[in-house]
């Protein structure tokens, strides 16, 4: 596949390693005593969708960044590549 | 003589080859299925399973029958279709699948009891009884199976990868592709014409049409010669596009040099190629299908179009008397073909009562082909005419066409699926094509020469958005397609091919309609069509037809199977390229290699690095000598061990140790600076994943290390926390594994060893650089440095790094300087000894199924912080009271060996898993006890000192009494460590 880098360009995907769905991003508050439904839900639910997947990709032999990348799981087709840590901010994510 | 007049080889260049052992001559030009045809041979090998005399039915890659073992030695290749390989002088190939010979095959017995052998008797039978299976059946059918053998011997030849982009890539160099190629190229854009033939021009180099007033061989060779000159054409002949993938991405394989004795020097055998293609143009052609007849698969009988391209561009035909059984006006050109070329046409058997007549042969209209004779070469047919009368008819060829199959393939490698067209009845391209992807030419469905060039041309304009004129293509022939869709014989004796190389015939495909089989893929599998080398190109289309019927639906109602890469088989050699032997994978090397090496150390590959596993020093024979010797030195005296390949990674800013707080589950914010701390890293899961030691060198600088496996994967582990968790946070990470050359120095010496080397300023007596220390010096008088007072061995130790470019020459000052402390290199045995000694967990004991308190290290995880892991490491199950906790083990007879891997059961019970408590994860002998032992984790193990448990290892069949102890075996206190 390729996967055309927001600041790179085209890549070939051979140059990324995948992680998977980008719901990795919100991960939930840290409770000092509960919070193991959230984590739980974090960890093993996924909505698995035979459609659009926003999913994590790490450009390991390149530039080091996370993206996100919408990609059609039944088609392939890439329809938005972002850097996750943009996405990461307009989700709330800070420090 | 069966070569004729013409052709299109090189008549000047006679050439030399042997098949099965016997000398034949051919030309430059020929394949050696059409040299074997001019030599008259048919009979060319024997079928997979009952081991029918077959003879070639085809002019390329969807060959059946002629498969071959070419070359010898080495280069044995076997399962080589004859109608592909380029002839070349001395070229040696030997029929396959028979013994003694092919005209004489024991295992032809095998067709005698054909009634047992249909479809699905493979699982119907052998099945009882079921211990029968390993012992008596399996060997017995591996030795009858197979196609062809292996040399078995290392391949001699390199193959290469490579990788090319075009804005349009072409596949298939016929009609439709030239043209395409032809619009493209003058158009300037970068274009890749791809065909697997060594002579461009596909049909038009097998039939007799005009174009303009030359020939179409003629033609297509101008055409061609016009596109070499371009300099943004690749021309790519002997390369067969093997896949459409994602995104325009192509795979390809280029026979560089099979046409060749032995590659020249320098040059590979093949490349596989990966092609980048904005747009791309489908021009495969199509592929003509037989009808099934009984006994339709006997040597002489091949597809029409073949009879014709065989006598057109190879003037060769293996026969005398030819016969033509068709249900289509194209199956007819052979006759007219074969007529022009003053071979005689015994009969002319149309399936249509109203099909056309060619004058100069006898026409048999309403008529079918209902049996043959002549089982090693056809002899005769039987015809039944259409008065219901039966004629036999002399011949030793009989061209067969059932209508031709665009060559959808590579259309429907994304999922699509073909169309039916009724106007052709076949297949064509389905709508969902892969991306970037159109069709043209006889692979569209659109079968006349004309119209094939026509559409090449405008399907390239349309690729590239193209908006000048089209290009100028000769007048040709533009004959409209004329069939009547005709698929078996019916009411006919006799077992009638669909699959001739999986032997799969119309009644299997009945059998598994009356199993209910019936579905297409379920079809496929169970009686194995479809499925052999060539993918049954020339056979899936007709068993679908015959299905449909015995379902009572239509054709597209029945649908096709899937269609996967490769398009043609490929060689593993082609795919591994030059990642082979040692060059599977690149070696990584460490500092200290050189060194190393000429000291004679013994390498093991750790990941891609390479790491001494030991020193064997003169009189050492045995690596147990070695690895004793290195760790009684280590604890004795000092000494040093290459620790450059653990991961480093450097972590800096205002926010790094609010960072590395939330990486560890232990506490590293208010780490002092000059202060090393181990550090355990959880996944998000709670379990154990990877453990080091982080050095805060500044307040915002630290250094973490990882285990040499995880170096890679706690980078990516770290990025993505720091850019998809708390993106805001001021840290930035960067890996420095390979910028530092490290060693451990350890043992009572190590501290006046490194005097000898850190410059005099800076103090590191016990008081100023106590244990778990850190700081930045200089050695050797000014090289830039960093040195840890941490310790995996437990003695007195440090660990000391240097910029890589130094680490050779740290190595060899530090041996030097060590010489008079008897300074002892060691590897990795010695390391994985000694850590085990002191009871340091490792990667055997981080194997992702852990957690912290399995490790004892429970108090390790914060409850006051975030960090990764942390919640969910709370679970119940993972708290159970039983929970596994690592512990030491040692044999209760000191003399017995333990196996790393073996559980641990209770006394009394039998060893099955009801009574597994637990296992041995890592086991060395300890020379300073002088035993074995172990550590491992044991269901509530640090209750249970003292207990004795056995260790069994099932597969190595032992059984060993154990003592549980604690993990520390030596120096538990850590005294050594701090003085």
């Amino acid at each position: 596949m390729i996967i055309n880098h927001p600041l790179l360009g085209q890549r070939d995907a051979q140059e990324f390693t995948y992680l998977g769905d980008a719901c990795l991003i919100d991960r939930p508050e840290w409770q000092p005593e509960g919070g193991l439904e959230e984590f739980t839900d974090y960890a093993y639910q996924r909505e698995n969708p035979a459609g659009e997947h926003r999913e994590l990709w790490f450009h390991e032999q390149g530039d080091r960044s996370w993206l996100v990348v919408t990609r059609n799981t039944l088609t392939h087709e890439i329809s938005k590549v972002e850097l996750a840590t943009d996405v990461a901010r307009a989700r709330g994510r800070h420090k | 003589m069966t070569r004729i007049s013409g052709g299109l080889m090189d008549r000047s260049k006679e050439l030399s080859f042997s098949f099965d052992g016997k000398t034949f001559q051919g030309f430059q030009g020929d394949t050696l299925a059409s040299a074997l045809q001019a030599n008259g041979v048919r009979l060319m090998g024997r079928s997979f399973k009952y081991h029918r005399p077959r003879g070639v039915i085809s002019a390329g890659s969807e060959e059946p029958n002629a498969l071959v073992e070419l070359r010898s030695g080495a280069r044995k290749e076997p399962n080589t279709r004859a109608t592909v390989v380029e002839l070349f002088d001395g070229l040696k190939a030997n029929s396959q699948n028979c013994w003694p010979s092919r005209k004489f095959d024991a295992l032809a017995v095998n067709d005698l009891l054909s009634p047992f052998f249909a479809a699905g008797f493979y699982y119907k039978t052998f099945m009882w009884p079921a211990k029968f299976w390993e012992k008596v059946y399996e060997p017995i059918i591996r030795h009858a199976a197979g196609l062809g053998t292996l040399s078995l011997e290392p391949d001699p030849d390199v193959y290469d990868k490579g990788f090319l982009h075009c804005d349009l890539l072409v596949t298939g160099a016929g009609p439709a592709g030239l043209a395409a190629a032809l619009t493209a190229g003058r158009s300037g854009a970068r274009i890749i014409l791809a065909d697997t033939d060594f002579l461009m021009g596909g049909r038009l180099n097998a039939e007799r049409f005009a174009l303009g007033d030359e020939a179409g061989s003629a033609w297509a060779a101008a055409a061609v010669d016009e596109l070499a000159s371009m300099p943004n054409v690749r021309l790519m002949p002997r390369t067969s596009i093997l896949g459409a993938y994602d995104h325009g991405i192509f795979s390809a394989v280029e026979s560089v040099s099979d046409h060749l004795a032995v590659p020249a020097e320098g040059k590979p055998r093949q490349i596989l190629w990966r092609i980048y293609a904005k747009k791309n143009l489908l021009c495969a052609g199509a592929i003509e299908r037989p009808i099934a007849f009984p006994n339709n698969d006997r040597p002489g009988i091949m597809l029409a179009g073949a009879v014709r391209a065989y006598a057109n561009r190879w003037a060769a035909v293996a026969g005398s008397k030819v016969a033509v059984f068709t249900n289509n006006d194209d199956g007819l050109r052979t006759v007219t073909d074969l007529l022009a070329k003053g071979i005689e046409v015994v009969a002319v058997i149309d399936t249509r009562e109203d099909g056309p007549v060619v004058s100069g042969a006898e026409h048999f209209r309403g008529a079918q082909v209902i049996n043959t004779k002549g089982r090693l070469g056809l002899k005769s047919i039987t015809v039944r005419l259409a008065n219901g009368q039966s004629r036999v008819i002399a011949c030793d060829i009989l061209g067969v066409s059932g209508g031709w199959n665009p060559n959808v393939s590579i259309s429907s490698h994304q999922r699509g699926r073909p169309d039916w067209n009724e106007d052709i009845s076949a297949f064509v391209p389905g709508k969902d094509l892969p991306d970037g992807m159109s069709v043209a030419g006889a692979a569209n469905g659109v079968f006349s020469t004309a119209m094939a060039m026509n559409s090449g041309a405008a399907g390239a304009a349309k690729a590239l958005e193209l908006k000048s004129a089209a290009i100028d293509l000769p007048e040709t022939e533009d004959d409209p397609v004329s069939i009547k869709p005709f698929w078996h014989v019916k009411h006919a004796k006799g077992r009638a091919w669909l699959d001739q190389q999986n032997d799969v015939t119309v009644k299997d495909v009945k059998l598994a309609h009356q199993e209910n089989f019936r579905s297409v893929e379920h079809l496929k599998r169970y009686t194995t069509l479809g499925m052999a080398t060539d993918q049954g190109k020339t056979a899936n289309v007709n068993a679908l037809a015959v299905m449909a019927e015995l379902c009572d639906q239509s054709i597209p109602e029945t649908g096709t199977t899937i269609f996967r890469p490769p398009y043609v088989p490929v060689a593993l050699g082609a795919l591994a390229g030059r990642s082979r032997a040692k060059e599977f994978h690149p070696y990584r090397m460490t500092p200290s290699h050189k060194w190393a090496e000429e000291q004679g150390a013994v390498f093991v590959e750790t990941g891609n690095w390479l790491r001494a596993q030991w020193f064997p020093q003169k009189g050492e024979t045995h690596w147990r000598q070695s690895v004793d010797r290195e760790v009684l030195a280590t604890r004795s005296s000092v000494g040093v061990c290459d620790v450059t390949t653990l991961g480093k990674i450097d972590v800096q800013g205002t926010d790094a140790a609010t960072f590395l707080n939330k990486i560890y589950c232990n506490g590293f914010a208010k780490l002092p600076v000059g202060k090393v701390r181990y550090g355990l890293m959880l996944r998000e899961d709670g379990m154990a994943m990877d453990d080091g030691t982080t050095a805060r060198m500044a307040e915002n600088h630290f250094v973490t290390t990882t285990t040499t496996a995880n170096a890679l994967s706690v980078y990516r582990h770290m990025e993505f926390c720091r850019q998809c968790l708390w993106p805001d946070l001021d840290v930035q990470l960067i890996s420095t594994t390979e910028s530092w050359a490290q060693y451990a120095v350890a043992g009572p010496n190590a501290r006046k060893l490194l005097r000898k080397l850190v410059d005099p300023e800076f103090d590191i007596s016990n008081e100023a650089f106590p244990f778990m220390a850190c700081g930045e010096i200089t050695v050797c008088g000014g090289i830039e440095a960093r040195l840890f007072r941490i310790s995996f061995s437990g003695e007195l130790a440090y660990e000391i790094a240097v910029p890589t470019r130094y680490g050779d020459g740290l190595i060899r000052a530090l041996m030097d300087a060590g010489k008079e402390f008897d300074v002892a290199p060691y590897g990795t045995e010695a390391l994985g000894v000694m850590r085990v000694e002191k009871g340091h967990a490792a990667g055997n004991e981080l194997n992702g199924q852990t957690t912290a308190r399995n490790l004892g290290m429970a108090r390790m995880v914060s409850k006051t912080k975030d960090s990764i892991g942390s919640v969910l490491s709370r679970r119940d199950g993972l708290n159970e009271g039983n929970a596994p906790r690592l512990v030491g083990f040692q044999p209760v007879d000191r003399a017995a060996p333990l196996t790393s891997g073996a559980h641990l059961i209770g006394k009394g019970n039998p060893a099955i898993a009801e009574h597994d408590e637990g296992y041995l994860t890592s086991v060395v002998y300890s020379p300073n006890l002088g035993h074995y032992i172990g550590l491992g984790f044991l269901e509530d193990g640090e209750t249970r000192m003292g207990e004795t448990l056995r260790a069994v290892n099932l597969l190595g069949k032992t059984d060993i009494e154990v003592e549980v102890v604690s993990p520390h075996f030596i120096d538990p206190e850590g005294g050594r460590l701090r003085v």
